[in-house]
C-alpha cells in the first residue's frame, strides 16, 4: 500500500475576487521508502503541491478538489489540530534556506528538543540526550557543546544539518525536502544529499525531493515526477525518463543543460519562450507555446494524464532521433 | 592574438575594524596573489565556493575594489593605479553582467531608459534611439520592450536586458558574475547560447565567473578554480575537466550529479569531507589542507607554488610529484597521461 496517495490535487490561490489554479490536477503516490523527485522550474506548482501535503498552504491558497491520503488517513479531513500533531511525527520538511526556517533567538539544542518533547513526549534529559544522538547522526561534530550555541554560530552546511535533525528527530515516515541544498555549495551539497541518502535509507523512510536540478534527480532519486505549468507532464522510473524522455518538455529539459559527462562542444538545445506564467489563461496543452511539435488539437485540447505521461503526441524513439 | 587582460601577483585584503577608533583587528585575504592573463576573444572561467575570491577578483578588474598589491595590464597600460577621470576610456571598454537582473536594473526606469542612459553618460556620438533599438535586437528581444519596466518582464527577458546593457559601448571585456545561475534550466540555457553568439559575433573577451562547473565548462575555453583567495588549478576546458591534477578540483568535479542514472548508479563517489574555512583566519600553508584527502606535513606548513604541466595546465599542489620542491619553470614530463 502507497505511503502517500495524491489523487487529482488541485490547489488554486484566491486573490481579488479571482481565482488561479496552481497545482492542476495532480495525481501520484509514494511507497515507504522510495526516493521520489518532484522537478521543474518556477511555477510549475512542485511546492504548493508539497505545502498542501503538510497542511501548510497560506490562507490565500485552497485544495478545491482532490484528496491526499497518508498512511490510510484522509488528511484533508483532519482538523487543525490532528494536521499539526501529523506535522513532524509523521510528515516532516526540510526547506531551502535554513538560515529563515530555524528560529534565530533559540539555541539550536531548544529547538531539536522542541520536537522530540512535542513528538515523543520525552523528559527533558531524554530529549537532550536524543539531540545530541541526532545532531551527531547527522554529523555534527562537538554535538555537546554546539547544542547550546545559535544558528548564526553555524554555516549555512552545518544549518542544514540541524534541520535535518529537526526533521528526523519524531523518526517520520515521509520527509518532504524542497529544493534542500540550493542555497549551499557543490561540496556541501554533496555532502549533505549523501547525509540525507544514508539516513533515510537506514530508517526506512521515504523523501521527496523537489528540485529543479536534474543532475540531484539522476543521482538520489528512484522516481521523478516532472511538473510544468501545475500539472505532472511526466511520471516514471528515473532510468526510463532520461533515456528515453516520452513528453517533448522533458526532452527541452535534458536538453538545455550542460554536462560534464558529455563533450562540451555539443550545443545546448534551449526550449524556445519562457515558464508558464500561472496567471496567463493558455488553452489546452499549458506547453503548447513552447513545444516544437504542437499541433492543433494540443491548442484546444488538455491532454489527459495517462500511464505516467500528459501528451497528445508522446515522443517515440523514431520522432526523437527527427530533431 | 595577444594578452587583452593580465592579472599580475594581485592581491585583495580588505581590513576587519573594531571599536570607537576603529583599529583594525584582523584582515581578509580575498584573493592572494593571483597571475593570469586572458587572450583576446577568449571566453575565461573562474570557479569556486563560496568565499573564494572568484567575486571579489572580478569586481577587482571592474575597478570597483582596489587591489592591495599586484597590477592589472589591460591592452598594455597598468590600470590598477587609475583613478577618476582616468578611469573613464577603461570603463567604456570593460562591462559587466551581474547575477540577479532584478537588482542590477533600475525598477524605476524602461529597458530604453537603462540602456540610454549608460549611451548618454558616455557621451555615445551615433543616433541613441537607433542604438537602443538595435541592442534590444541583437540580444532578442521585440522594440516593445523598449517601453516595459524590469518588473513587467520575465527573469530571461531581465537578463537580456542587462547583456543589452553590458554591449552598449561596443566593450572589448565583459565580465560575467554568476550571470546564468539565477535563471531558470530551460532560459538557461537560451542566456549561455546567447552569449556564446555575442562572444563569436562581436569577437568579445569573457571574464566568466561562475559556481555551476557544468555551464563554465560549457562556455569557456580556460580556466581557474579558485579556493579561499587563491589559484589551486588553470587550464584549457580539457586539461581540467579532462586529466585534473590537484585534489581540490578533483573533489569539486565529482560532487556535480550527472544527469545520467546509469552513469550515476555505476559511480562511486566520495564527497568532500569538512567546510570551507574562513577566509578571516585561513589555514597555514596550503589553504586546502584542512579538507584535502591526500594532506602530507609540509603541506602544513608551506605554501605549494603554481606548478607548470605543460599546455596551459598548472597546478598548486605538493603531490603533484611527489618531490619537496617542484620548479616551477620546468614541464614535468611523463606523467601528463
Amino acid at each position: 500500500m502507497p505511503l502517500l496517495e495524491i489523487d487529482n490535487l488541485t490547489v488554486s490561490l484566491f486573490q481579488d475576487g479571482t481565482e488561479t489554479p496552481l497545482v492542476r490536477d495532480v495525481s501520484y503516490s509514494i511507497e515507504p521508502g522510495e526516493t521520489l523527485a518532484l522537478v521543474g522550474e518556477s511555477g510549475s506548482g512542485k511546492s504548493v503541491s508539497s505545502l498542501a501535503v503538510m497542511g501548510l498552504l497560506s490562507k490565500a491558497l485552497r485544495v478545491t478538489s482532490g484528496t491526499i491520503k497518508f498512511d490510510g488517513r484522509d488528511l484533508l479531513s483532519l482538523s487543525a489540530e490532528e494536521m499539526r500533531k501529523l506535522r513532524g511525527r509523521d510528515i516532516s520538511m526540510v526547506f531551502q534556506e535554513p538560515m529563515t526556517s530555524l528560529n534565530p533567538v533559540r539555541s539550536i539544542g531548544a529547538q531539536i528538543m522542541e520536537s522530540i518533547e512535542e513528538n515523543l513526549g520525552l523528559t527533558r534529559a531524554q530529549a537532550r540526550a536524543r539531540a545530541i544522538d541526532l545532531l551527531k547522526e547527522v554529523g555534527v561534530a562537538d554535538a555537546e557543546q554546539r547544542i547550546k550555541q545559535y544558528p548564526h554560530h553555524f554555516s549555512g552546511g552545518m544549518r542544514q544539518r540541524v534541520m535535518i535533525a529537526i526533521a528526523l528527530a519524531a523518526d517520520p515516515k515521509l520527509i518532504i525536502a524542497d529544493e534542500p541544498t540550493t542555497a549551499l555549495d557543490v561540496t556541501i551539497q554533496a555532502q549533505i544529499l549523501d547525509l540525507m541518502a544514508r539516513i533515510c535509507r537506514d530508517h526506512g523512510t521515504a523523501l521527496i525531493l523537489i528540485t529543479h536540478n536534474l543532475g540531484i534527480v539522476a543521482r538520489y532519486a528512484q522516481r521523478v515526477n516532472v511538473m510544468y505549468g501545475g500539472r505532472i507532464v511526466e511520471s516514471g522510473a528515473a532510468r526510463a525518463i532520461y533515456n528515453a524522455p516520452r513528453h517533448p518538455y522533458t526532452e527541452g529539459l535534458l536538453r538545455s543543460v550542460p554536462r560534464l559527462d558529455q563533450d562540451r562542444s555539443i550545443p545546448l538545445k534551449p526550449i524556445q519562450g519562457s515558464p508558464a506564467d500561472p496567471f496567463a489563461s493558455i488553452s489546452g496543452c499549458r506547453f503548447h507555446p513552447r513545444c516544437p511539435y504542437a499541433a492543433q488539437v494540443c491548442r484546444t485540447e488538455v491532454p489527459l494524464f495517462k500511464d505516467g505521461l500528459a501528451c497528445h503526441f508522446p515522443l517515440s524513439a523514431n520522432t526523437r532521433e527527427a530533431v | 592574438m595577444g594578452a587583452l587582460l593580465r592579472i599580475e601577483d594581485l592581491s585583495v585584503h580588505f581590513p576587519v575594524r573594531k571599536g570607537l577608533l576603529q583599529r583594525q583587528v584582523a584582515e581578509v585575504r580575498a584573493v592572494e596573489s593571483v597571475t593570469l592573463s586572458l587572450n583576446r576573444g577568449e571566453a575565461f572561467g573562474l570557479v569556486g565556493e563560496s568565499g573564494c575570491g572568484k567575486t571579489t577578483l572580478a569586481r577587482t578588474v571592474l575597478r570597483l575594489v582596489d587591489p592591495t598589491s599586484g597590477a592589472i595590464w589591460f591592452d598594455g597600460k597598468n590600470v590598477s593605479a587609475l583613478k577618476g577621470k582616468a578611469l573613464a576610456p577603461y570603463r567604456k571598454q570593460v562591462a559587466a553582467i551581474f547575477q540577479d537582473p532584478f537588482s542590477s536594473l533600475n525598477p524605476r526606469m524602461t529597458a530604453g531608459q537603462i540602456l540610454s542612459e549608460v549611451l548618454h553618460v558616455h557621451r555615445y556620438e551615433g543616433n541613441i534611439r537607433d542604438r537602443v533599438a538595435e541592442l534590444l535586437s541583437i540580444c532578442g528581444l521585440a522594440p516593445r520592450f523598449a517601453d516595459l519596466y524590469p518588473h513587467e518582464m520575465s527573469g530571461g527577458q531581465r537578463q537580456r536586458v542587462g547583456i543589452a546593457r553590458a554591449l552598449a559601448l561596443d566593450p572589448e571585456l565583459i565580465v560575467c558574475d554568476e550571470a546564468v545561475s539565477a535563471l531558470d534550466v530551460s532560459i538557461q540555457a537560451q542566456i549561455i547560447n546567447l552569449l556564446e553568439e555575442l562572444r563569436v559575433k562581436f569577437g568579445l573577451t569573457y571574464l566568466f565567473i561562475g559556481h555551476d562547473l557544468s555551464v563554465v565548462r560549457h562556455l569557456c575555453d580556460r580556466l581557474a578554480v579558485m579556493y579561499l583567495g587563491r589559484i589551486m588549478e588553470t587550464g584549457t576546458s580539457e586539461e581540467l575537466f579532462g586529466s585534473p591534477r590537484h585534489p581540490y578540483t578533483k573533489a569539486l568535479i565529482d560532487a556535480v550529479p550527472a544527469p545520467d542514472p546509469d552513469g550515476e548508479g555505476m559511480r562511486e563517489h566520495v564527497a568532500l569531507a569538512g567546510e570551507i574555512p574562513s577566509p578571516l583566519n585561513p589555514p597555514s600553508g596550503c589553504v586546502f589542507h584542512t579538507r584535502c584527502p591526500i594532506a602530507m606535513d609540509q603541506c602544513r606548513t608551506n605554501v605549494p607554488p603554481l606548478t607548470q604541466l605543460g599546455g596551459h595546465h598548472a597546478a598548486a599542489c605538493f603531490a603533484l610529484e611527489n618531490v619537496r620542491a617542484p620548479n616551477p619553470t620546468k614541464t614535468s614530463k611523463g606523467d601528463l597521461q
